[in-house]
């Protein structure tokens, strides 16, 4: 097995001792969460940080909370308690549906919510999911907190928003009435990195005679080139529009029309693009359902 | 528990017994090659070639040389001054230990560093300075022979392209002329990608050169321990009787574990250089991109019939990629192996296949992954082709195989291509494989779900294997027979010791074995300890692969229980004051006829051969008995296997709902343990034909060279399989076992593929290359098929 | 730097450095060879161990992170020199063959009864997925799981 280069390591005891840290590091630095993207990447030497500062202390930074109509994530949080978690499931089954094809369930028993959205890899899930359900990212650095919506806190392929002093420490996601939301993946094998996977969050309005039009959606794109994760035009569209097959069918085209696929080992781009239009338009499909207290 | 009856009169030692190995691994305390730390051992790690094609400029270790760790550092000029730079490979070609001109393959050995610990000996393979100037790599096996293209072996005197070899089987004017008299001519051009066994635990050594005794002890993950043996005293020049290669525990081999590979020979060259053990372990991507890989076989079939379903003759023609170096495990008179059992299990008068081999820049290998000597690509072929046959025949393909399945009446059959098959009763295999799926129930099925636009698969392999290589004038590795040994000893106290010259990589030989010479004797499966993998303790054999376990040395120790038996007859005899022949073997002793409780079992008389009692002729002071069994034939096990696949045709995903697998292996000595064959084989296929390649780039890079990318299939992806079999003994098997370990592997791939083709036929699918992505399936149902072999952007 | 642990019911305080893997720490260090690795990209899970409860890929995890904390390897499966019922149901049913991902397995699925004494076999496919084993087609590590969990219901109710 590959082994890591040399490498020093810190032991943070609160997010101040973190973030002092960081400061003090600078881009040498690298925050060690359940290591899961990070470790990895050590292994190969793909990243060499110099010094590891090991967060896995800061207990509270794991918690799934409600706060008024904001559900609360702390980044420790680790993806098998996100699962596991009937009040994130209640709220946004999407987040269920995403964890639920994350890795496998002893990499997702370690591996964090923070540190994937960090990682920020191009194919990563729950990045096209935060995307869709329009959270927002809360920020801790020397200066204080700041906050930076989810569809804007991806800058490219492994890079974020968050600077080298900075630390993520929670996602708030809106609750609102009448939402529904869902994920879907297609990967080549169970646990696998996507082909393509789109996630949606929707939000309905009573149109009258038992139909409904679509107030708001959110669509989170993953693995194909969508800016920031999101299919913003295909979005817009939604909006206002009747939740009905003709106007799912034309969501998935432009979500289509608008990602950049690049053929790779996964799949050519064709394929990929070809995908988008097929998820967007099951994913709204199935979030629509869910919004209108059907099963699925 | 043993059976009392057995099944179908098999004998009370066999049945379901747990096995004896179990109780170590339960525990964690099996020793594989990685437990073991020698005092003062040191650790290897070899430095490998990023470019698949470059001449080799420099090589400077001064700075990895003066790292505080490091012991030593070996480069291809430091074994090219011991004349080790280059070894024998299996195929009687050479492969480069550590480079010295050329590197031809990404991942290639340049160098090897010898540390006082794992870590540091990965950090100083960065410290050397390797200078390249690349070369245009070969990497597409359809331009190997164009004029023009890049030349691998350069290195062979005389070698002015790539060519390997040209090999051909069976009949060209028979075939033809069946062609012509055809009403219908099939055809498929099919690739079976380039695959690898990736066993679980990766490949590695302890080297151990003693300075003192001169002796060289060797803990290996070795198929065949005695082959090494001699192969190492070749190469290196250490006299065979001072090599002692000990094979532990395998943590699995399929095949992976029988070449010789760069870094054993680097350890030993190690130990000898500093006087200390050295420890190689590979990790996961050197075994994926420098290991024996499986398959590589391009294939254009056809199969000629006459309109009403009589297959009437099947050609062929195989470009078969070898990598840089011919490095195939097989016997040495067939290149491509067996790979002309193509004819499969049909009855038909003319066949004919070409095969050419070449290099390219990529590792070598071939020949491993359960493949039983390509026969795993000859029976893809024969069985895709049979159904695109169907489809153009508009027949069902159950009806077609059963039509052409080759009759029992007709065993022993020779087909077109010169293979005796000794036993079968193909249609009772067939019907059975039938009735378990409920065939007419899942056409009707399949018939409803088209209707609401749902697509389900249905599709068949029938297959015949040939293994248990081999008969001593016809298959040699080398110029090494075949032939398997087992050495037996009874002590005094009546326990029993085989010693035998394969080796398990999990298979169970420590339990089936004691089982077979229990049986034998009369004796309890736990008096018999099975003792195997350490050459100085066990007798020579070419080891295990092929499925040749069972086969061979399972024969071997069968002819030498029964020695045993003779003898302890004779020592009985005068026990029981009777003439031998009035002795009969009967319920585990030898009995008086007539009388048969005036009788002594093998412990008793085990006991008296060592006394001081009057011996007779034959027998020297004890029952102690050896064999070496040199097979008459190979064995043919066989098998119907029904793969149930639910396609979804608007992402290309594809999930496999229901395996239906009968198979026929003759006599079963441990009923549990074949049926764990069968269900690994089983996963195989599913993951041969729906995820698992070894890719590359135009530029070389190999892209299959982790288990992100090189993907195996986990629980969800394999359905509970359904289970079925059928008992032909094999005539001339001293037990009527044939062998069961690759089966599986063999005959399910083309029933994935078959059921997934099936499901598209709405679409006008009428075939998909495998790995099926759900890429390639929604690319196949587009018209647009994706090449797998390839990755071009 | 100095590390604390527990593995297995034992202490050990070791001198290491950060970068060792924790699966490299308790093979070299502490000799619990039971413990296996298999790949390079935490992708085969042959070296499941416990992290505290919760079963980890210990490829993954830095020695270091454990500090004061517990692991549990296969070694420390057994009580008492008694085997697991989990072990007895691998033995019973065949549940493995060249026994190379079988700790790992067997780790997994302790931890799977632990949080559920019923499970279906969906559960049990799902909770291994992570590992790959190349021997056993995973048909009988799964009947191995029902098996043991059989047994402890059984064992319970007498």
């Amino acid at each position: 097995m590959q082994v890591p280069a040399q490498v020093e390591y810190e032991k943070a005891t609160s997010v101040q001792h973190a973030l002092a840290m960081l400061a003090r590091y600078g881009p040498a630095a690298k925050v060690l969460a359940g290591g899961h993207s990070l470790i990895p990447m050590m292994k190969l030497r793909l990243a060499q940080p110099e010094v590891l500062i090991d967060i896995n202390g800061l207990t509270d930074l794991c918690y799934i909370t409600r706060s008024g109509d904001q559900l609360r994530i702390g980044t420790l949080t680790r993806h098998a308690q996100l699962l596991d978690s009937g009040l994130a499931g209640e709220h946004f089954a999407i987040m269920h549906d995403a964890e639920r094809v994350i890795a496998d369930p002893i990499v997702r028993n370690w591996g964090t919510v923070g540190g994937s959205l960090c990682q920020a890899d191009p194919s990563e899930d729950l990045s096209a999911a935060f995307a869709a359900m329009k959270g927002t990212m809360v920020i801790h650095g020397p200066g204080g907190s700041r906050e930076v919506s989810a569809r804007e806190f991806h800058t490219g392929p492994y890079e974020t928003v968050v600077g080298p002093s900075e630390l993520l420490t929670e996602i708030r996601l809106p609750i609102r009435p009448g939402g529904g939301s869902a994920y879907l993946k297609v990967a080549r094998r169970t646990g696998d990195w996507p082909v393509g996977a789109a996630g949606a969050a929707v939000w309905l309005a009573d149109a009258g005679g038992g139909t409904h039009k679509i107030a708001d959606a959110g669509i989170g794109l993953t693995a194909v080139g969508a800016t920031h994760f999101v299919a913003a035009e295909a979005e817009e569209f939604l909006r206002g529009r009747p939740a009905d097959e003709q106007t799912l069918a034309r969501a998935g085209e432009i979500a289509a029309e608008h990602c950049r696929p690049v053929t790779d080992q996964r799949g050519p781009a064709d394929y990929k693009r070809h995908l988008v239009q097929e998820l967007t338009v099951r994913v709204l499909r199935a979030a629509i359902s869910r919004a209108r207290g059907l099963a699925t | 528990m043993p059976d009392g009856a057995g099944h179908d009169g098999a004998p009370a030692a066999y049945g379901s017994l747990p096995r004896k190995e179990d109780a170590r691994f339960l525990r964690g305390q099996g020793t594989f090659v990685d437990d073991i730390s020698l005092p003062g051992m040191l650790h290897g790690a070899v430095l490998r070639s990023p470019l698949a094609h470059a001449r080799i400029v420099s090589v400077d270790a001064t700075a990895a040389s003066a790292h505080p760790k490091v012991k030593a550092v070996l480069t291809g000029a430091d074994l090219a001054e011991r004349g080790l730079a280059w070894m024998p490979t299996i195929s009687g070609d050479v492969q480069a230990v550590l480079a010295t001109d050329k590197v031809r393959f990404q991942g290639q050995e340049i160098a090897f560093v010898v540390a006082t610990d794992r870590y540091a000996a990965r950090d100083a393979l960065e410290l050397i300075a390797v200078d390249y100037e690349p070369l245009p790599p070969l990497i597409d096996a359809r331009t190997a022979l164009d004029p023009g293209a890049p030349l691998v072996r350069d290195d062979l005197p005389g070698v002015a392209g790539n060519r390997i070899f040209d090999w051909a089987a069976g009949d060209k004017a028979a075939a033809d002329a069946a062609f012509a008299a055809a009403d219908v001519v099939a055809s498929c051009d099919m690739v079976y990608p380039r695959s690898h066994p990736a066993p679980l635990e990766t490949c590695g050594i302890v080297a151990d050169m003693d300075p003192v005794t001169g002796k060289l002890t060797l803990w290996s993950t070795s198929q065949a321990p005695h082959a090494h043996r001699t192969m190492y005293a070749m190469v290196t020049g250490v006299p065979e009787h001072k090599i002692r290669i000990i094979s532990p525990d395998l943590g699995g081999g399929f095949g992976a574990k029988v070449p010789l590979y760069p870094g054993y020979l680097c350890s030993i060259v190690a130990s000898m250089l500093t006087g200390q053990p050295v420890k190689w372990m590979e990790d996961r991507s050197e075994n994926l991109m420098s290991t024996t890989f499986a398959r590589d076989y391009h294939m254009h079939g056809e199969i000629a019939a006459t309109a009403d379903g009589t297959i009437l003759g099947l050609r062929a023609r195989v470009l078969a990629d070898h990598g840089a170096f011919n490095a195939t495990a097989q016997p040495t008179k067939f290149p491509a192996g067996f790979f002309h059992i193509f004819t499969g299990s049909y009855d038909m008068r003319a066949a004919y296949c070409e095969v050419t081999g070449v290099y390219t820049n990529k590792a070598p290998g071939g020949v491993a992954y359960s493949c039983s000597f390509r026969v795993t690509e000859a029976v893809y072929l024969v069985e895709r082709l049979t159904d695109v046959l169907a489809r153009d025949l508009g027949m069902d393909p159950a009806e077609l195989r059963m039509r052409n399945l080759l009759r029992p009446e007709q065993f022993p059959y020779t087909c077109a291509t010169g293979w005796e098959y000794d036993s079968g009763d193909y249609p009772r295999a067939l019907r059975l494989a039938l009735d378990m799926a409920g065939y007419d129930g899942l056409r009707h099925e399949q018939a409803e779900r088209r209707a609401r636009g749902e697509y389900m698969g249905i599709g068949l392999s029938f297959f015949t294997e040939g293994v248990g290589a081999g008969p001593r004038g016809l298959m040699d590795i080398l110029g090494l027979a075949m032939a398997d040994g087992a050495e037996l000893r009874v002590h005094p106290t009546g326990k029993a010791v085989l010693g035998i010259s394969v080796q398990t990589q999990g298979q169970g030989h420590e339990t089936t074995f004691a089982q077979i010479v229990a049986h034998e004797l009369g004796l309890s499966p736990d008096d018999v300890e099975v003792v195997h993998g350490d050459t100085d303790r066990t007798p020579f054999g070419l080891g295990t692969y092929g499925s040749r376990s069972t086969p061979v040395s399972g024969a071997a120790a069968v002819v030498a229980a029964r020695k045993v038996r003779e003898r302890a007859r004779l020592v009985a005899a005068v026990m029981l004051e009777v003439a031998p022949d009035d002795l009969e073997w009967l319920d585990g002793k030898w009995r008086v006829r007539g009388d048969p409780d005036q009788a002594r079992g093998i412990a008793e008389i085990a006991l008296a051969a060592h006394s001081s009692i009057d011996l007779p002729d034959g027998v020297e002071g004890h029952l102690d008995a050896s064999a070496v069994y040199n097979p008459p034939n190979l064995t043919f096990p066989f098998g119907a296997y029904i793969c149930v696949t639910d396609v979804d045709p608007g992402t290309g995903e594809v999930k496999v709902r229901r395996f239906i697998a009968v198979d026929d292996c003759g006599v079963r000595i441990n009923p549990m343990i074949v049926e764990g064959q069968v269900h690994r084989g089983l996963a195989d296929g599913i993951g041969i034909a729906l995820m698992q390649a070894i890719v590359f780039d135009e530029d070389g890079n190999c892209l299959g060279g982790s288990f992100m990318d090189y993907l195996l299939p986990t629980s969800l992806e394999c359905p509970s399989p359904e289970l079925g079999q059928t008992v032909t003994p094999s005539p001339h098997h001293p037990i009527g076992a044939k062998g069961i370990g690759e089966s599986a592997t063999v005959g399910s791939p083309a029933a994935v593929v078959n059921s997934v083709v099936d499901a598209l036929a709405p679409f006008g699918v009428v075939h998909v290359d495998m790995p099926m992505t759900p890429a390639a399936v929604w690319r196949a149902i587009q018209g647009r098929p994706i090449r797998p072999d390839l990755a071009l952007s | 730097m100095k590390l604390t642990l527990t593995v297995n019911g034992t202490e050990y305080a070791r001198t290491i450095e950060p970068r060792l893997l924790l699966i490299h720490f308790l093979r070299d260090e502490l000799g619990l060879t039971g413990s296996h690795w298999g790949c390079d990209t935490s992708n085969c899970g042959a070296c499941v161990v416990w992290l505290d409860e919760t079963p980890v890929k210990s490829c993954t995890v830095l020695a270091v992170m454990t500090d004061g904390r517990r692991v549990t390897t296969v070694e420390g499966l057994a009580r008492g020199g008694v085997l697991d019922p989990v072990q007895d149901g691998f033995a019973a049913c065949h549940g493995l063959q060249c026994g190379f991902c079988t700790p790992g397995m067997m780790m997994t699925a302790r931890w799977l009864l632990d949080r559920t004494p019923d499970p279906t076999e969906a559960q049990v496919r799902e909770a291994i997925s992570g590992q790959i084993c190349r021997c056993t087609g995973y048909e009988n590590i799964v009947r191995s799981v029902l098996w043991a969990a059989r047994r402890e219901r059984d064992d319970e109710d007498a």
